[in-house]
């Protein structure tokens, strides 16, 4: 019974991750594409939780779903509507032709590989304690194994905020140049 | 473990992932090339804990966490040049911007 109702909650949440990832890449208005990738971003949480990963499930939700997307909407609000100008590729259509045909071999390819290869292997997933993916193990292994990419996560968060107010800040004396 | 076998996650992911390539290959809007990848990334990420769980260790989810912060640099980045782009009122489609072209 376990079983059928967790097989139900993969298969929502799976049809709601492709169709919202369908949805981002077709909308032509860039508003409702960012509001899509909130729920594709919902949806892979409820895998994570599958998955037993609890606190990447609410990192995701609390960090992507929250923080990054508002910060999506509020640069796309600031520039307005401009689905004129950013219609689907206007390229020649060997582009159309050769990008379909590279993601066909990408999936193609993992398919054929997990297919063949690795079948009788994925399917014995360890054995695993009640506090795995938990907050506690998590930090953890953090401030421990892991240290190193812990600091240098720091790091190149800092690089990447000095980063946005440089470029801020070049474009605000930009504008300022512009008018008398 | 309930549900489906990790497979099933691995051939989601891939069509995650290609869904996202997709975009980024065919849209000329660098929003929507930003949230595509986005989408590619969080595919990547679905494989790191899918794995993770298959050898029960959290190193992936480790790796997973390190990922977002990752992408959310590249977001704020990515966002400034394009506020730059529209305040310079730049069209924003990338097969205009030429510029840098060699």
């Amino acid at each position: 019974m376990a079983n059928f109702l967790v097989w139900c909650v993969w298969l929502v949440a799976a049809f709601a991750c492709l169709a919202s990832a369908l949805a981002v890449v077709s909308f032509r208005n860039p508003f409702y594409s960012a509001l899509a990738l909130i729920g594709n971003l919902a949806s892979l949480a409820v895998l994570f939780l599958l998955l037993s990963g609890e606190f990447v499930a609410a990192g995701q939700v609390l960090v992507y779903g929250g923080a990054v997307m508002v910060m999506f909407l509020f640069v796309i609000a600031y520039l307005g509507d401009r689905t004129e100008e950013s219609p689907w590729s206007g390229g020649p259509s060997w582009q159309i032709v050769g990008a379909v045909l590279a993601g066909g071999a990408i999936l193609a390819e993992v398919i054929v590989v997990v297919g063949l290869e690795a079948g009788n292997f994925l399917s014995q997933p360890k054995h695993i304690g009640r506090s795995f993916g938990s907050p506690e193990a998590i930090g953890r292994l953090f401030l421990t194994d892991h240290l190193l990419a812990f600091e240098v996560t720091s790091i190149v968060l800092l690089v990447a905020a000095v980063g946005g107010v440089v470029l801020g800040a070049h474009a605000r004396q930009l504008e300022g140049d512009a008018r008398p | 473990m309930h549900g489906p076998e990790i497979q099933w996650y691995v051939i989601l992911s891939a069509i995650l992932f290609t869904t996202g390539a997709l975009g980024v290959m065919l849209r000329r809007s660098p929003l929507i090339i930003l949230l595509s990848v986005e989408i590619m990334l969080n595919a990547a990420n679905l494989l790191l804990i899918a794995f993770s769980r298959l050898h029960g260790r959290e190193d992936g989810q480790i790796f997973a966490i390190s990922v977002m912060a990752v992408a959310a640099s590249e977001v704020v980045v990515g966002l400034g040049l394009i506020v730059a782009m529209g305040r310079r009122h730049v069209d924003l489609d990338v097969d205009k911007l030429r510029t840098l072209r060699g």
